[in-house]
């Protein structure tokens, strides 16, 4: 496995992974001790920020915890049960999405469902988790002009990713479902559903 | 318990603090003041931890009365400041009475105030702050006419004897900061890196809290094609794809595309926060 340490000014370093799969096992590997002093972990596609409070841990010392840290391979067995999120799959694009990977919608969202997902990291919104699975086997392309509105609750597709729009948005991920499921609650403890690392499964239910 | 009744918000009138460090990973960026060491000078001044939450107002043109007897300190920008219209010393904590009515004016030198009132801004907190972040729509809502806005209970510390020798007004001229490389320096071409430092820079109009977009020559790069996105920090000088560097500041998206050619130094940020448009900016190695 490699890492690279990039700078990223006086209270942060990146560090750059080979893939995506290196970023996740490095993440866990860094989550599971973390030194005084650490202030951020955020992981992205092939990154890990590590911001730190240059007055508890020093930069030099950040880089070296960073540098010594063996990651082992993605354990997906350890850590809470996966969360099942409720989808209702009769998205706006779930046909023509399932056309264009060849497969019937139905074997789509039997795909999608039976999937154990789990929260590579969080995009361009609070909330927003980028979705990965080793039982994901489709790439989406996305769409070629992104909607102006996708509604709170979108299930969706784009690249190699699955997520679910927390907040009302505009957005240019394929949407095939939607859940009643709350993503996004800035008064909870925990206030993203989608909070990296965690385990996800979709369960299809009928619309009420 | 006093209040301050806001009658004219001004250009932005903002409930900040410290911000919400540590929920990067979620999406959530820190926010808080932009001007962080003006926010906890004001607070300093009248006796409140560095943290409580202050007003932050752009430009000026900012009036709100007292209820009850309150004291208050503005810092950062530069303006005509009265109270019951009569002007007041700046970076000084000053007793307002009962009543009392305050105009900020329109600021000269910086442009945006600080304004600490003794106990703090009690309003509610959302994940751990009194912050408004303008791209996440998170935390109090922006100060509108008629707002009142609570004051917490006086803390411990009585309010300091201190001279106003304590600050100095925002520079009027050019403003060198201090840059660190960044993460993607080499996506740049060694011309492109050098004119960073050589170029006398301009803000331009396009400037909030999410960021800070600089007018000059094009930066090129050497490295074509897309970045994954990964996460920025604050001054962080990203360059889009027509090469203008863009500052991002405290209210950005946590995570971008565009590569990061160098980052401005912390002690460098509070001077980001109050560059007006159009003002010269330099940069020189930290």
């Amino acid at each position: 496995m490699s890492r690279r340490l990039l700078p990223s000014g006086d209270a942060a370093l990146l560090v750059e992974c080979d893939s995506l799969d290196e970023v996740l096992a490095l993440h866990d590997a860094l989550a599971a001790d973390p030194p005084q002093g650490l202030v951020e972990l955020v992981p992205a596609a092939r990154t890990i920020l590590v911001a730190i409070d240059p007055g508890r841990l020093p930069l030099e010392s950040a880089a070296t915890w960073v540098r010594r840290i063996t990651a082992g391979a993605v354990v997906d067995a350890v850590g809470p049960a996966p969360a099942t999120i409720p989808v209702v799959y009769d998205g706006d694009d779930l046909a023509e999405t399932a056309a264009t990977l060849a497969v019937s919608p139905e074997a789509l969202v039997a795909r999608h469902s039976a999937a154990e997902w789990r929260v590579a990291f969080i995009g361009f919104a609070p909330g927003f988790g980028y979705l990965v699975s080793d039982d994901w086997p489709f790439e989406v392309p996305r769409l070629d002009a992104p909607r102006t509105r996708v509604p709170a609750g979108a299930v969706a597709l784009a690249g190699a990713f699955g997520g679910v729009y927390p907040r009302p948005s505009p957005g240019g991920w394929r949407l095939i479902g939607r859940t009643d499921a709350t993503l996004w609650s800035p008064s909870a403890d925990e206030p993203a559903l989608l909070a990296p690392g965690r385990r996800i499964r979709f369960e299809a239910v009928d619309a009420s | 318990m006093s209040r301050l009744h806001v009658e004219q918000p001004g250009a932005l009138a903002l409930v900040e603090d410290l911000g919400r460090p540590g929920l990067a990973h979620l999406g959530v960026a820190a926010s808080g003041a932009l001007d962080r060491g003006a926010l906890s000078l004001a607070n300093r001044l009248v006796g409140n931890p560095d943290d409580a939450a202050g007003l932050e107002l752009l430009v000026g043109g900012f009036r709100a009365r007292f209820e009850g007897e309150v004291w208050f300190a503005i810092a950062g920008a530069l303006g005509g400041t009265r109270l019951d219209g009569r002007a007041i010393a700046p970076y000084t904590a000053v007793r307002a009475p009962d009543g009392a009515v305050l105009e900020v004016g329109t600021a000269e030198r910086g442009i945006r105030y600080l304004l600490a009132v003794r106990g703090g801004l009690d309003v509610p907190a959302v994940l751990g702050s009194r912050s408004r972040d303008t791209l996440a729509a998170l935390g109090p809502d922006p100060v509108g006419p008629g707002s009142v806005l609570e004051i917490g209970a006086e803390p411990e510390a009585s309010v300091p004897v201190v001279g106003n020798d304590v600050a100095f007004p925002p520079p009027q001229g050019a403003v060198t900061l201090a840059l660190h490389a960044g993460p993607r320096a080499d996506w740049f071409t060694d011309a492109s890196r050098a004119a960073l430092f050589e170029t006398e820079w301009a803000l331009s109009e396009q400037a909030d809290r999410i960021g800070a977009r600089l007018v000059g020559p094009a930066l090129d790069r050497i490295r074509p094609g897309e970045l994954p996105s990964e996460a920025t920090v604050p001054g962080s000088i990203q360059v889009a794809g027509d090469g203008q560097p863009t500052i991002l500041l405290a209210d950005r998206p946590v995570t971008g595309g565009y590569p990061v050619i160098a980052i401005v130094a912390r002690a460098s940020l509070d001077a980001v926060a109050q560059l007006r448009p159009g003002q010269a900016v330099r940069f020189r190695h930290a």
